[in-house]
């Protein structure tokens, strides 16, 4: 049934459904109906609850868990996913399938605490050291956040790997009606047997990501790679909105793909032949996709944005190959500032794609 | 559709009156999507929500040009006033408002106070009541939604149901 | 007929242990072997290694092991014995590892008084990396980042961290042991064992400090080591229990 739910909320219940029992947090803006929604509602199916004293230790406390087979997450917002970038390294090292949640507000440092998306190479292009990606799910309404909350926790069993929920603060706090995906029971789910959770038979089972021979090493990164790959062939979701004859291609994600809908309608009503991509995997990147867009109707790309030319990038990459070499620019809003669909409006009405945000 | 801002003090009962909006609108099966400002702001400062409810799904719930605002002080309407839409609607408080907003031709001018009498708690209420009306939506979905939102202190809604008929009547008497 | 006098505890393997000549850390890894089996602790117990001499620590147990970011094994522990309460959870951890940069989850894990096993070794000085200053490193004592010797004023003063965790609430049992000699190796497994026996009657969050050796970056003989470690670091470092809540809930000790 639905329900008026806030983007926190939903994405806390969405997991407890799709099994999740552990959850570490610290507060942090704007994020905390998270951490105190589970620190009831875990109770009442059985679970675990844990503020920990900082965000270093809620996702080894993750690590623990999901370690020892239990499906668990943590949450934060973008100050606290820095903080939280070592243990995901050390996760998807040592393949430990968990879900990572970023409500983003802008930075750098402290920043502010409105909404920003400036983690998106954070999120997508590794984020703590060494060589490692993670399924990365970009929600733009508080229904697709439950959804791909719930399916973060199978892809993440799936591929063995760190899932990010990659949010923002608008997100997070808006409300809209939604209904949660039907509670699974996590004892009926199949068991992992490389889960170092005791019991083991005398077989011995051991989590890390410690390997000193460089070939052994090797070996693990190629298996990773593999991983990644496979990730890219399988994983890509993304949504066309007015597409199919667009001339104007807006490139947006998360919330700020809503605003750019409301603004291909208005463009459209004054005969401007715009549509909208929204990547909804940020990693794997719909690279392709794309690229059937610049082969096509597409002459100018405009990456909307909350960030000072992030997600612009990929449009690059993504259009790289294009015959014919359509135009990309930005679009964008930060500091904790949100672009309002005619904020978007008048820039594609304006008809010069900057390369850069402050031009 | 719908696109509505409601914007006043702290504790004035803000977000409650942008909820119920977005409570009525579920009630009334039309999407709707409900975007609180939030942070340091909503304590003692401005707050403020922007609500969408439509037939279709909901775009963007960030507003450009909203055609109903709610303003409870003046920081609101200096704020807000510019981006009203043509042909939208301004609701303000005539006990509180300075004339020369609410001389303006699409401003109307609930009289609270009146309204609510002693219960001063209820004005956003009886506010509530006041736009239910210009939305469109029906009265028994908006009481649906204040017997929902007091549920848990049903001390309140016989006051609050008051308001909400106050408000509402007003509205319908004043011909909006 | 030949009789077994002597056998390996069920809980470790046959690996060799790389440890250098006079490292203490087999000695330890022995004990706790020892201490898991005499309570007969085997198939439900999980261990954590830390960064550090005994970050292979895994190759010489049988159990389960978790490999962790330094400093952070007491969270990683957490995580694991919230999800599964059954097991037996130890964490080993030196004093680079515990008392510099894990000191925020080791003084919370133990505040929650979470019900886990820690063994943390202190030899005073950062044996893998090749010798630097430890917070525990003590005054006068010369590290590759003290080379003059450990001046406080410098270089600030070493940390006392079973007087330290015992002012706090959550701890059941905090005591310092070491390995120098027959008596105290002894006496450091009756302290695993009733440290593990807390966590085995949910008691919570148990420690037991031991003072260990490090001949390669002393540059003494192993036992040379030993005896460093009998004259002057049990004088830094008085043994004995710090805190002690009893082994049931109606017992009230130190």
């Amino acid at each position: 049934m639905k329900k008026l739910w806030k983007g926190n909320e939903a994405v806390a219940e969405a997991a407890i459904a799709a099994g999740c029992r552990c959850f570490f947090g610290y507060p942090i803006t704007p994020q905390n109906e998270i951490p105190e929604y589970m620190s009831w509602r875990l109770k009442e199916v059985g679970g675990h609850f844990v503020q920990a004293e900082s965000e270093v230790s809620a996702i080894n406390m993750v690590y623990g868990a999901a370690g020892a087979g239990a499906r668990a997450m943590t949450s934060s917002s973008s100050p606290g996913v820095s903080l939280k970038q070592e243990g995901i390294s050390y996760i998807a090292g040592a393949e430990v399938p968990c879900v990572v949640m970023n409500m983003m507000r802008a930075g750098p440092g402290l920043g502010g605490i409105q909404p920003g998306q400036s983690d998106y190479f954070q999120a997508t292009k590794g984020g703590g050291h060494g060589d490692y990606r993670l399924l990365v799910y970009a929600p733009a309404s508080v229904q697709e956040a439950a959804d791909l909350t719930y399916k973060a926790f199978f892809r993440a069993d799936y591929y063995r790997n760190p899932v990010m929920i990659l949010g923002d603060g608008m997100l997070g706090q808006m409300m809209e009606p939604a209904e949660i995906p039907a509670a699974i029971d996590p004892a009926a789910l199949p068991a992992k047997p490389w889960a170092a959770g005791g019991r083991n038979g005398g077989v011995q089972r051991v989590i890390n990501s410690i390997f000193m021979n460089p070939d052994t090493l090797e070996e693990h990164n190629r298996e990773l790679t593999r991983k990644y790959e496979d990730m890219a062939k399988n994983e890509v979701l993304f949504e066309h909105y007015r597409t199919q004859d667009a001339q104007v291609v807006l490139v947006a994600y998360g919330i700020v793909a809503r605003i750019c809908k409301a603004a291909v309608d208005a463009l459209r009503a004054e005969g401007i032949k715009a549509g909208l991509f929204r990547p909804i995997t940020l990693f794997p990147f719909a690279y392709g996709e794309l690229a059937k867009l610049g082969n096509g109707a597409a002459q100018k790309f405009v990456s909307v944005e909350l960030s000072c030319g992030q997600l612009i990038e990929d449009v690059k990459l993504g259009l790289y190959d294009c015959e014919k070499r359509p135009q990309v620019g930005i679009f964008a809003r930060v500091g904790g500032n949100v672009m309002k669909p005619e904020d978007v409006v008048a820039y594609v009405k304006e008809g010069r794609l900057s390369a850069s945000w402050i031009k | 559709m719908n696109q509505i801002v409601v914007s006043g003090f702290g504790g004035q009962g803000v977000l409650s009156l942008g909820l119920l909006l977005s409570y009525t609108a579920m009630k009334e099966n039309r999407n709707t999507s409900f975007l609180p400002s939030y942070g340091p702001e909503m304590r003692g400062g401005t707050a403020n929500c922007s609500v969408v409810i439509s037939e279709k799904e909901v775009a963007s719930p960030v507003i450009s040009r909203p055609d109903i605002l709610v303003a409870f002080n003046e920081p609101s309407l200096a704020r807000f006033l510019p981006a009203v839409a043509e042909g939208g609607r301004v609701f303000v408080d005539a006990d509180t408002t300075d004339e020369r907003y609410t001389s303006l031709a699409n401003v109307t001018a609930v009289p609270l106070g009146r309204l609510c009498g002693a219960y001063h708690k209820g004005q956003n209420i009886a506010m509530f009541g006041a736009v239910l009306l210009c939305t469109g939506m029906r009265y028994e979905s908006g009481e649906e939604a204040v017997r929902q939102t007091f549920a848990r202190k049903p001390q309140f809604l016989e006051d609050n149901l008051r308001c909400l008929q106050a408000g509402y009547a007003w509205a319908q008497k004043a011909g909006l | 007929m030949d009789k077994i006098v002597f056998r390996k505890p069920k809980l470790l393997n046959d690996t060799p242990f790389h440890y250098c000549p006079g490292c203490t850390h087999g000695i330890v890894h022995r004990l706790i072997a020892e201490a898991l089996e005499n309570l007969g602790e085997y198939d439900n117990v999980v261990g954590i290694a830390p960064v550090g001499c005994a970050v292979f620590a895994y190759n010489y147990f049988r159990c389960d092991m978790f490999q962790a970011a330094h400093g952070r094994a007491p969270s990683v522990a957490t995580g694991i014995k919230r999800a599964t309460p059954e097991n037996t959870v130890f964490v080993y951890q030196g004093d680079g590892d515990l008392a510099s940069i894990g000191m925020a989850e080791i003084v919370h894990a133990a505040t929650r008084g979470e019900n886990i096993t820690v063994i943390f070794i202190n030899n005073g000085i950062y044996g893998m990396t090749g010798g630097q200053m430890a917070p525990t490193t003590l005054q006068g004592q010369k590290t590759t980042t003290s080379p003059a010797g450990r001046d406080p004023l410098e270089h600030g003063n070493p940390i006392k961290i079973c007087e330290l965790l015992a002012t706090l609430t959550g701890p059941a049992y905090i005591a310092r042991t070491s390995v120098h000699d027959v008596r105290s190796v002894k006496a450091t497994r009756d302290a695993l064992e009733y440290g593990f026996a807390m966590q085995k009657n949910k008691r919570g969050f148990s420690l037991i400090e031991i003072l260990s050796t490090c001949p390669t970056n002393f540059h003494m003989t192993p036992a040379q080591s030993l005896a460093y470690v009998k004259d002057v670091g049990c004088k830094a470092y008085p043994l004995g229990v710090y805190k002690d809540i009893g082994l049931q809930a109606e017992e009230k000790k130190a």
